[in-house]
């Protein structure tokens, strides 16, 4: 588990604020050219997302915790890399939603 | 629907491949009540984990230096996901039902629509703190009971009484190995939460009660 943690090199929790288990991840530049201050991991990432991914699926596929997931997806926001869309707070209180997600619930 | 701000940007990037709406929908309950169970049944992927590393409870993760001589703990937490179209994707996860773990509970149900209360009927104590927790927290939720063959209509008023919860607080069965049946669990707990929005015309005690839980939101 030693890489893992070299990957957050030794960056706090804080800076994983905003990354919500199901805030979308999507790269914004498909080619990343010569980019050798990035870890393998972190191209893996912007690989990935390619296609908009939630945190929660980079993290399984990955196999890396969710907290180091979050400090690097971190990282990657702040150079410009990723976007990151935060889920609704008030999801719960939208009909309109909650009678979309019943009627596709449905329908499987 | 919302979408945050970087919204422009992201589709001056990205042209029209927005990211779709992600929902999520909890699964709770206690330590051998089925959630993973149930998860596997539902997702429509692997039934895929994520983990959590801690070097000690209440801290997500130290730093380098620290991580050496310290005991560590992973607690693996189920996920799975629906997608409903291109626009919408529900993901499912199961709480960790262990005490230790409960200061996640927070970071994993921020924005979710509601949650699954899984019960075993010999343990019925154990869901007690996901039901506590989401009364507190005015989620949304459901009690399903897990059982491979339905319950009787006594049992169910049982587990109501045992459990003290609102009136209006669907208790359903389900078979965690049943997809159908989770599914329904999980149609009747989003139709439940938009009753909470929009009551329908009930009879006019129950109408009274339901007013009062609205205007306490």
């Amino acid at each position: 588990m030693v890489r893992p943690y070299w990957l957050v090199r030794g960056k706090t929790s804080r800076s994983g604020e905003g990354l919500d288990v199901i805030a979308m991840v999507h790269s914004l530049r498909r080619a990343v050219p010569d980019r050798t201050d990035l870890e393998p991991e972190h191209l893996a990432v912007l690989q990935l997302c390619a296609s908009p991914r939630s945190v929660a699926d980079l993290a399984s596929i990955l196999k890396l915790p969710l907290a180091v997931v979050r400090i690097m997806l971190a990282d990657l926001r702040d150079q410009g890399l990723v976007s990151v869309r935060r889920p609704r707070s008030d999801g719960h209180a939208d009909l309109r939603l909650l009678r979309e997600v019943a009627d596709g619930l449905r329908r499987l | 629907m919302a979408y945050d701000d970087c919204e422009i940007r992201r589709q001056a990037d990205h042209g029209d491949c927005p990211a779709p709406v992600a929902v999520k929908i909890l699964i709770a309950g206690g330590f051998g009540a089925g959630k993973t169970t149930l998860v596997s049944s539902l997702t429509e992927i692997s039934p895929l984990r994520t983990e959590e590393d801690l070097t000690r409870p209440g801290t997500v993760i130290d730093s380098v230096a620290g991580v050496g001589g310290k005991r560590t703990t992973t607690v693996a937490m189920d996920f799975g996901r629906l997608t409903i179209h291109a626009g919408l994707v529900v993901y499912i996860f199961g709480m960790p039902g262990q005490e230790r773990f409960w200061f996640m509970w927070d970071d994993l149900s921020y924005g979710s629509l509601g949650a699954v209360v899984l019960a075993d009927t010999r343990r019925l104590a154990d869901c007690f703190p996901a039901i506590d927790y989401f009364e507190h927290l005015r989620t949304p939720f459901v009690v399903a009971l897990n059982r491979f063959d339905g319950a009787r209509t006594h049992e169910l008023s049982d587990v109501r009484g045992a459990l003290d919860i609102d009136p209006h607080v669907p208790i359903v069965t389900c078979d965690a190995r049943e997809r159908a049946t989770c599914r329904d669990a999980l149609v009747t707990l989003v139709e439940h939460a938009a009753a909470l929005v929009a009551p329908v015309a009930r009879a006019p005690e129950s109408e009274r009660a339901a007013a009062v839980r609205t205007s306490r939101r």
